[in-house]
């Protein structure tokens, strides 16, 4: 159980900074293709605005990289140039279907909303700023585990804002956002984090007696009886996120998040049964009880029954993009509900084909697999936790949403990450991966604290040998 | 700990490629299923700015699609649009597609698998969509005679080349201008669509394959044909033919189209009724032969099956499942519950020129890129030998015996020699009878086998013959292919 008595790759102590900036210039150029191609394709121009979109976007993302050379030169030089680019591609679309839209409002005489994709850069910007705090001012990771109860509390009320009248708005029948100064949040978004913090600072104390075994069922030990409070206290939390705020995916993610650290803690495959029937009892009792539920529900078994629905108009641009796409500029995402937002997955499904989209899935997978390498790689428990516990809630965001667009399981309305249309998500998603890239500075540097080596330094090493 | 991060690792992998095994499915095997539901507007709009290939005759386009600078890139439109509306239909934006636009819209705009490899270079070499071109078996001169006959009655003309079962006449009146819905103005198009549908003489039906007629005596050929090839029949078997046939289980006799007896003869010999059209002789034949002969030599000169598969719609041409005797004497004189469409008996005459072979009609000669790559092209295609060459040249003689001498008369050519046969179907005391003739000529080399059915006709009630109305018009459209 010890991490000593479990094989940690050895890790050479490299920077690796100099490959960071390769991929940074790689995913910036990307992007900034992207933006080229929507413009040439729907303007028959190269857009004006190219200069601030890229200086903007490589701006942004070099000083990203420098924060990381001064204060964390030892971090996983791949998870910061993979979020740049889902960045820079999701402006690049929602700037694409801005011009879609304004095509359609013109067409019918409308004058064309304001661009979103402006927005977008914007809230970018924000989000490397709190990149920037995240990684200059949390020096090490394991000073969280004092603001364990902290986080856990300001989690729950995050998770409760929604609900308090005249300020949670409902929002495509869940009741997730709030509206404050003229602008809407998610602050779930921000709650995953919290909770991650808190669930791992939790656990770190809890796990020993939360791993002693009770009775032995079908080859499994089952927890104790008397130990099963804070389970229930996960579940009955989650329970009433999706009662009250009608949102499956927010519920299953808190839910899977708490279950995935109480497994990863305790590497008891117990727990996961209880977690898994209690789910299952749950959504099957939301199923039967609410109507916004079941209606997901059976608009999932036949999204074609619903007329003009966004799952419907998602399909069928996703069908239409077919295997290689109707190339960037050249579909008619505008025409889903949501294009922008929810439904951003379907929008690059259509234009870049099946081939852009697992292109893009594999990135986020790249970006959950890093996390969890960083996992395995960290030192001590409370990082190892809540490394784990960001890459997982990246993974069941990402499959709950793209899930749930391309039919595979009912629709919710979960931000699809780094991507979509919304300054919360996009926020709270680089603030995730600074906590990731901060874990993984201390989980790769050498033991003994040693001036950083070069990369330079350690090919002429390995020459010399 | 470790152990289970990595497990996380592994069912975090599972989630992706689940996410990336359903979209395949979607992307890469539904996409054709999905691309093609009428609700999909995307797609709709995406091909109306596709360079939709031309629906041509020759290399003459009665199809095509040209630059447009409205919302839409290209607009479709239709030269002699009325002529060639129940075979090329329509594109529409509001209300979908008919006839070949329909039925080869894969081909006509580029999507279909066979133009795969076009498609591709087209996207790499960076080539808008374009479409390949569909070029039809119709005569130019042929279809225009068949239009311009039926001016002014509602009816329908197929021409089919007996050879290769090419159909090189498909008119139908009263027709609609496929252009008027392929506008892109849509308060136009949605009144035109109104009125079209409104319309009591349904213009948007192709009569020459949609709907089914009693074929009335043009049904003979096809009793006289089982009579030859029964073995106990001759052109020269003298028959039963008095003025009135007295039938069996009713009161009601079967009688003369003339109230007279067949040809001066109640004892006339089958080329003689057949000159006169006798119901009271095909009546006793019919009789004679029994229900299932009937219906076995109507099947194989193709009723009961869906001759065309180019079209929508295409009606099955039936003969009546289990008729008793009286029934079935009325069914070897077409009425009763035999139903044919046009085509169907256009194709009668075919098999009868094509000594005895039916060939599958075909309106598609051939789909090419837009290169001018042939894609397809239809080859001929044997459905049934029907009857012996024996009987086929008997039959032959019966029908040249009855242009020259009998009720077809109208429908000689000078110089040719024409085989056809007459037809007057009735139906209803308050409603016209339909008019038949069918025909093929030259008799002794068949370049071409026409059927012209008259629905409605701005004559006298009385006046209403095949010989009369319809051989004219049949006549005119033999006259164009032969004169080429």
């Amino acid at each position: 159980m010890s991490i000593a008595s479990t094989s940690v790759i050895q890790i050479i102590p490299r920077t690796r900074r100099g490959v960071e900036l390769l991929l940074l210039v790689i995913a910036i150029a990307v992007s900034v293709g992207a933006y080229v191609n929507i413009g040439v394709t729907v303007q028959n121009a190269v857009p004006a605005s190219t200069g601030y979109y890229a200086a903007g976007i490589g701006l942004l993302a070099l000083i990203a990289h420098l924060a990381l050379r001064y204060r964390a030169p030892y971090a996983d030089p791949v998870l910061l140039p993979c979020a740049v680019l889902l960045n820079g591609l999701g402006v690049a679309m929602i700037h694409r279907i801005d011009l879609g839209l304004a095509i359609v409002a013109e067409a019918r005489g409308n004058t064309p909303k304001a661009a979103a994709a402006p927005q977008q850069i914007t809230w970018t910007a924000v989000g490397i700023v709190l990149f920037l705090v995240v990684i200059l001012v949390i020096r090490d990771h394991r000073r969280l585990q004092a603001l364990t109860y902290t986080a856990g509390l300001a989690g729950l009320v995050l998770l409760v804002l929604p609900l308090i009248p005249g300020l949670g708005v409902n929002l495509n029948g869940a009741r997730i956002w709030i509206r404050l100064a003229g602008m809407s949040f998610q602050p779930g978004e921000f709650a995953k984090i919290c909770l991650v913090v808190f669930f791992a600072g939790y656990l770190v104390v809890k796990r020993d007696v939360l791993t002693l075994a009770g009775h032995r069922f079908l080859g499994l030990d089952l927890p104790r009886a008397r130990d099963l409070g804070p389970i229930g206290i996960a579940w009955a939390v989650s329970l009433g996120v999706l009662v009250f705020e009608s949102d499956l995916g927010s519920s299953l993610l808190f839910f899977g998040l708490f279950l995935f650290l109480l497994y990863v803690s305790t590497e008891r495959a117990g727990w996961l049964i209880i977690g898994g029937l209690l789910f299952a009892g749950g959504a099957f009792f939301a199923y039967t009880t609410f109507g916004h539920v079941h209606r997901r529900v059976t608009d999932w078994l036949d999204p074609w029954a619903i007329d003009g629905g966004q799952v419907k108009l998602g399909l069928m641009g996703q069908a239409w993009g077919g295997i290689l796409g109707r190339g960037l500029g050249q579909g008619h995402p505008e025409a889903t509900l949501y294009s922008q937002s929810d439904m951003i997955i379907s929008s690059f499904a259509e234009e870049l084909g099946l081939t852009g989209l697992i292109a893009i899935l594999l990135v986020y997978t790249l970006i959950i697999e890093r996390g969890l390498r960083t996992a395995l790689g960290c030192r001590d428990i409370f990082g190892k936790l809540i490394a784990t516990g960001l890459a997982m809630s990246f993974a069941l965001q990402v499959f709950v949403i793209v899930g749930g667009v391309t039919g595979l399981i009912p629709l919710t309305g979960l931000a699809t990450p780094f991507m979509a249309l919304g300054g919360t998500s996009l926020v709270a998603n680089w603030a995730i991966i600074a906590l990731l890239l901060r874990i993984s500075d201390q989980a790769r540097r050498p033991q003994t604290p040693a001036a950083p080596v070069s990369d330079e330094t350690i090919a002429m090493a390995v020459q010399k040998q | 700990m470790n152990s289970a991060i990595r497990r996380l690792a592994v069912a975090a992998m599972i989630l992706m490629l689940a996410l990336m095994a359903n979209s395949t499915y979607l992307q890469a095997f539904r996409a054709n299923e999905i691309n093609g539901r009428n609700d999909n507007n995307r797609v709709r709009d995406s091909q109306f700015s596709v360079n939709r290939g031309p629906i041509l005759i020759g290399s003459t386009p009665v199809a095509q699609s040209k630059p447009s600078d409205d919302r839409f890139k290209y607009q479709r439109t239709y030269a002699s649009g009325p002529v060639y509306a129940p075979v090329t239909g329509f594109y529409s934006y509001l209300f979908g597609r008919g006839g070949i636009e329909l039925t080869m819209n894969a081909e006509l705009n580029g999507s279909d698998p066979s133009m795969a490899f076009r498609r591709i270079i087209d996207v790499i070499s960076n080539r808008p969509q374009q479409g390949g071109s569909v070029t039809l078996t119709l005569n130019a001169a042929a279809q225009q005679a068949a239009y311009s006959g039926l001016a002014g009655k509602t009816g329908a003309v197929v021409a089919i080349e007996p050879k290769t079962g090419r159909i090189l006449a498909m008119a139908s009146r009263p027709s609609y201008d496929p252009n008027l819905l392929a506008s892109h103005d849509s308060e136009k198009v949605g009144a035109a669509w109104k009125n079209l549908n409104a319309d009591k003489d349904k213009p948007l039906s192709n009569r020459a394959v949609q709907e089914l007629y009693p074929p009335g005596s043009t049904f003979k050929l096809v009793t006289a044909a089982a009579a030859l090839s029964s073995g106990k029949y001759t052109p020269e078997s003298k028959v039963n033919s008095p003025a009135e046939l007295p039938l069996p289980q009713t009161t009601v006799p079967l009688v003369n189209e003339d109230g007279k007896n067949c040809g001066g003869s109640n004892n006339a010999t089958l080329t003689i009724a057949l000159r006169y059209s006798c119901n009271t002789a095909f009546g006793t034949v019919g009789m004679d032969l029994g229900p299932d002969a009937l219906r076995e030599q109507a099947a194989k000169f193709g009723f009961g099956a869906r001759p065309l598969t180019e079209l929508p719609s295409v009606a099955t041409s039936q003969f009546p499942g289990d008729p008793n005797e009286p029934q079935t004497a009325q069914s070897a004189i077409g009425q009763f519950d035999v139903r044919a469409t046009p085509l169907q008996m256009a194709m009668v005459a075919a098999g009868i020129a094509n000594k005895g072979e039916v060939m599958k009609p075909y309106l598609v000669q051939n789909v090419k890129t837009p290169d001018l790559k042939t894609v397809s092209e239809t080859k001929p295609e044997s459905l049934h030998q029907a009857i012996t060459p024996q009987v086929a040249s008997q039959l032959t003689a019966m029908m040249v015996d009855v242009v020259a001498n009998g009720t077809g008369k109208p429908g000689a050519i000078s110089g040719v020699q024409v085989a056809g046969k007459t037809g007057t179907a009735q139906t209803s005391k308050d409603r016209p009878p339909f008019a038949w003739f069918t025909a093929f000529a030259p008799a002794d080399d068949p370049k071409i086998a026409v059927a012209v059915l008259i629905e409605k006709a701005d004559v006298a009630r009385d006046d209403v013959a095949g010989g009369r109305l319809a051989a004219p018009i049949a006549k005119k459209v033999m006259e164009a292919v032969l004169s080429q």
